[in-house]
């Protein structure tokens, strides 16, 4: 007993730091959430304890479960679906490419994602917008656009998303990828599995803990995508594409209600929770 | 070259960019961190885009007061944000002592949330030892005040809004000049003729939308609702819902934007279309009739952002006609900035010798030419060098008398917005004129609490 306590104290710095730097943040968003704590307004000079009275508000609203909604499209289309595969299938087409092929594209795709956020944004804005250069390649081989921004302006923050995100799950994907023992899939084409077969019942199933972490790590980062959506459309038009963050900036940082801003905060915390619990029951990575 | 050799490369050289970062960072640290000490007061202003005339003026303020004052330093600080992020800035530096400011640039419509968040200092002991005071007229002095009847903040000057229109196209396109519309209607057939005749030149810009926060509900919404028989609030003070006054000013923008009259709702969704307006649109010709602030020519000045030497001789400038043209015939919204003094200040006396200074006729005087303001001060308003500073001064003084200010309640911003959202969906066609009045109800009630909102 008395020696586990004392195999426990080289921890005790980062329990401390994760104490302060982790679960304070979560605790204090916690509690702000149950106040009316605000910018301005008589409320700034101290906040007050008033229940539940946030999220009713917000569950009153129509636009919070637009935003609700929103946020998942945006999570599954550009996280789920959209760099955990283009990331596998980079990394499953590297594998296979030459040394020369594999630096090349590599590199490409690994600037998008050593970009400061707000640089990508820009980039990504002037990509997508009506006269950007999206449209320009389309003109030039006769077809006509439309004006992504505007028009589409989900598909465009998502094919964003996907753009900037989709290095760093190639990155985890070709390291798993490299760690698949080959004589397990040379022994299984001898037996004659085909492709399809050899990826979905030999590879898939052994690198089954790196999507795991990878599906996590891309869901959290994703749902917390503020900056890029903020330069492309704002949020707009009108709200076609507030996410929970741009919601929560709107709530907390133009309407000056902290306390409001703080609940949305807070129920983007429960999302994430929640997808990763879904990602460790379904893949069980501690099962081997 | 190995990839190895390559990675170490750029290892190196972003090393060396680290180290020169640091090493620059670490030579202007001294000149832009200044102390708290009493010995400093802080100045904070916007300044933005093509809004540099504050700056300009708090620079030779401070000068003076420096010069005046031996051993009080004035550390100004600039905050580089539109408005409504600026509004935010402000109220978190308010936040904490060691980065609430002493002297602030504030808003009028601001006042009284502020002054009940506990960020601004009563001024009503300053003012009455103050011989300048006589000069602000009462509503100048209204303007400055919170809930409670104190005075919180000095007005620097105030504006109005109208009709910006552009004489060479009128004329190219055969329409009367001087221009005097005397309904909506008359606004929406020269814009009409203007498409017709003169392709390439958008004919009408009314602000919408999000992206452009209050200019949209003011230069925009407002400056046609007060034109109908409703506004958005009554008499005694709650929010209307319901009002056909409301439906008819959406039902305009909705004619401007789906008839195509106005810019592509492209750019009127670009947060960057006012400085474009003033900066590009109307100097080279380009669009013909600007539903805008009474300060635009400020751009146009020697002190300007975008100097055009002969502005007044390409533009003209009319009054906005009410719906039908009824009484009184024009319509103006009002607001206004004022000078406050920071609660958390350390040295309250000297930051009131700056604003006393700062707002001192010589200098209110030289702000009102610059930032094109309407002055508030009577003695600045009666100086001739004010009104013949500029052609367009005394027009835009004289609509003072037909003008409006907004609700002044800390809903008020997101009552505007619910206004911008409603502006949106009927622009780009996402909703009727009436369908996006419903929704503004909901808002409206969402955001002010049902109890204050009566339903026509």
């Amino acid at each position: 007993m008395l020696r586990s306590a004392g195999r426990a104290v080289p921890l005790l710095p980062a329990l401390i730091l994760l104490a302060i730097f982790l679960v304070g943040p979560v605790l204090a968003s916690f509690y702000g959430s149950f106040t009316d704590s605000a910018l301005t307004g008589s409320a700034a000079q101290g906040s007050h304890f008033i229940g539940f009275a946030n999220y009713i508000q917000l569950f009153q609203n129509p636009d919070f479960f637009k935003s609700v909604w929103l946020t998942i499209v945006f999570l599954i289309g550009s996280a789920v679906i959209g760099q955990n595969v283009a990331g596998l299938v980079l990394g499953l087409l590297m594998e296979r490419g030459d040394r020369v092929m594999r630096s090349i594209v590599g590199t490409f795709v690994v600037t998008a994602w050593v970009l400061p956020e707000i640089v990508a944004a820009f980039a990504a804005y002037a990509f997508f917008h009506d006269k950007g250069t999206l449209n320009e390649i389309l003109g030039a081989v006769g077809l006509h656009g439309p004006n992504w921004l505007y028009s589409l302006p989900m598909l465009a923050v998502i094919l964003a998303n996907i753009w900037r995100g989709t290095a760093f799950s190639m990155l985890v994907y070709t390291a798993a990828l490299s760690e698949v023992p080959t004589d397990v899939t040379e022994s299984a084409q001898i037996d004659g599995a085909g492709g399809w077969q050899r990826l979905g019942l030999i590879t898939l199933p052994l690198i089954r803990r790196s999507i795991s972490t990878n599906l996590m790590l891309t869901t959290l980062q994703t749902l917390s995508v503020f900056t890029l959506i903020f330069v492309m459309t704002g949020g707009g038009p009108g709200t076609n594409s507030s996410t929970l963050p741009i919601l929560a900036y709107q709530q907390a940082f133009k309407f000056s209600e902290l306390g409001l801003g703080t609940a949305i905060a807070t129920i983007l915390l429960v999302v994430g929770a929640l997808f990763s619990i879904v990602y460790l029951r379904a893949l069980k990575p501690e099962v081997d | 070259m190995t990839q190895g050799s390559i990675m170490k490369r750029f290892a190196t050289a972003a090393a060396l960019g680290i180290a020169a970062a640091l090493v620059l960072a670490g030579c202007s640290a001294p000149g832009s961190t200044g102390s708290s000490s009493s010995g400093t007061i802080k100045v904070a202003y916007q300044k933005f885009g093509n809004f540099t005339q504050m700056d300009t003026q708090m620079k030779e303020v401070k000068k003076q007061f420096e010069a005046a004052n031996k051993g009080v330093k004035v550390q100004l600080i600039p905050i580089q944000a539109a408005e409504n992020d600026y509004y935010t800035k402000l109220a978190l530096m308010n936040k904490a002592a060691s980065t609430a400011p002493d002297v602030l640039y504030e808003d009028t419509f601001l006042i009284k949330a502020d002054a009940d968040a506990g960020y601004l200092a009563p001024l009503d002991g300053y003012v009455k030892d103050w011989s300048d005071w006589s000069q602000f007229p009462d509503n100048a002095r209204q303007a400055g005040q919170g809930d409670d009847g104190k005075l919180y903040g000095v007005s620097l000057g105030t504006d109005t809004r109208g009709l910006w229109y552009n004489k060479d196209l009128f004329a190219k396109a055969g329409l009367p000049v001087p221009w005097e519309p005397k309904t909506w209607d008359d606004v929406l057939s020269a814009a009409r003729t203007i498409k017709a005749k003169l392709p390439g030149v958008t004919p009408l810009n009314v602000y919408s939308g999000k992206p452009n926060g209050e200019a949209s509900t003011m230069q925009g919404f407002e400056m046609l609702l007060y034109g109908t028989q409703d506004q958005l609030t009554d008499d005694s003070g709650k929010w209307v819902a319901g009002s056909k006054g409301f439906t008819d000013a959406l039902g305009f923008v909705k004619t401007v934007y789906q008839d195509k009259l106005g810019p592509t709702p492209q750019q009127a969704l670009d947060t960057n279309i006012g400085n474009l307006i003033s900066g590009q649109w109307l100097p080279k010709g380009k669009l013909a009739i600007d539903l805008d602030g009474s300060w635009q020519s400020q751009n146009w000045l020697p002190s300007g952002a975008a100097p055009w030497p002969d502005w007044d001789k390409t533009m003209g400038w009319t009054a906005m006609p009410t719906q039908t043209g009824q009484a009184p015939g024009s319509v103006s919204m009002s607001g206004g900035w004022t000078l406050a003094l920071g609660s958390k200040s350390k040295n309250k006396p000297a930051a009131w010798n700056f604003i006393k200074l700062a707002l001192n006729k010589e200098n209110s005087l030289n702000f009102d030419i610059i930032g094109t303001q309407i002055p508030v001060r009577d003695d600045v308003a009666a100086d001739p060098k004010y009104s013949e500073s500029n052609p367009s001064n005394a027009f835009f003084a004289g609509l003072v008398k037909n003008t409006h200010f907004r609700p002044a309640t800390s809903d008020y911003p997101k009552v505007s917005n619910a206004i911008q959202v409603a502006m949106e969906s009927v622009m780009t066609g996402q909703q009727t004129p009436d369908k996006a009045a419903k929704a503004y109800d909901d808002a409206l009630k969402q955001a002010v609490g049902a109890d204050h909102v009566v339903t026509k």
